[in-house]
């Protein structure tokens, strides 16, 4: 595949994209992760939350 | 389900749990088509090679303001019906417009230095989506500025409502002044210019960035519900050692 003269531009565009999307994903994730740590953390030291316990 | 059911934030966390995995092997089997269609597209006329950068500046540029006519809805969802999930919404989506503002300008100078011959001037258009990337910052920070999430959230929704009078904007903004960027090509009356081997991969990049902004979106209000609970958790912890 030839990118031609501006090949340098083109790669740059995909290498950036690529690495945004990437950082989206994993800020997703951890903060995921994070929270269900939390919550885990305050369960087992036994608080609960008041739409559960009415669930 | 009736969608007055997915106000229930754990209805709406049981959707999430079954609609993330499928949607995110969407999303993946949709850049992986897009980007094998703009590998194999042909160079364009006049750009050349450098047209394969639209395949990425173009649907980023599109969600850049569809983000912010979707944290607008929730807005009005705030402020008017007072949805328990709208500012979720509308806080969930603001990281991710930012973020594909910041591509559509980052991949529009790339694309300007070899075609114009400048990273950048101030017309019309490109100022007006460097203020709305600007606007999302300033959102964002909103959120984090105010502890009370209802009070942020209602704050919040009145700032992104005065902010959505940059989408029209931004949008005329090349019929309604002289600007170096180009009129639109594929959202117009008449329908779009651009011949059919460079529209696909076009569209299906598109459609790879609007399922990416879906699956990421639920996702991220899925964290915001939990993080809620998580403070109300820690409030009740806190009331409780308080009366103790």
């Amino acid at each position: 595949m030839d990118l031609g003269p501006h090949a340098t531009f083109i790669i740059a565009a995909y290498v950036i994209a690529a690495l945004v999307v990437v950082a989206l994903i994993a800020w997703v994730l951890a903060d995921h992760d994070a929270q269900r740590r939390l919550l885990g953390e305050l369960e087992a030291r036994g608080v609960t939350r008041r739409s559960k316990d009415g669930a | 389900m009736a969608l007055i059911d997915l106000a229930n934030p754990t209805r709406f966390l049981a959707l999430t749990q079954r609609v993330l995995t499928p949607l995110a092997i969407a999303t993946a089997l949709a850049f992986v088509c897009g980007l094998y269609l703009a590998a194999v597209a042909p160079d364009d006329y006049q750009q050349g090679a450098t047209v394969k950068i639209m395949f990425i500046h173009v649907p980023n540029a599109w969600l850049s303001m569809a983000v912010w006519g979707v944290m607008s809805i929730a807005s009005i969802g705030t402020l008017v019906w007072r949805h328990p999930l709208a500012d979720v919404a509308a806080k969930a989506a603001a990281p991710l417009g930012a973020a594909f503002t910041f591509l559509a300008l980052v991949t529009g100078s790339l694309w300007g230095r070899p075609m114009w011959g400048t990273y950048w001037v101030w017309d019309a258009r490109l100022t007006s989506v460097l203020v709305l990337f600007l606007m999302y910052l300033g959102v964002i920070a909103l959120w984090r500025t105010v502890e009370d999430p209802a009070r942020a959230g209602r704050a919040a929704a009145v700032l992104t409502l005065v902010g959505a009078i940059n989408l029209p904007i931004i949008k005329f903004s090349v019929d309604w002044w002289n600007t170096l960027h180009q009129p639109a090509s594929v959202v117009r009356i008449g329908g779009p210019t651009i011949a059919s081997s460079i529209l696909t991969p076009l569209l299906v990049m598109a459609l790879a960035f609007l399922l990416l902004f879906v699956t990421l979106h639920l996702a991220a209000m899925r964290n915001e519900i939990l993080r809620r609970r998580v403070r109300a958790m820690y409030l009740m912890q806190a009331h409780a050692a308080q009366s103790a």
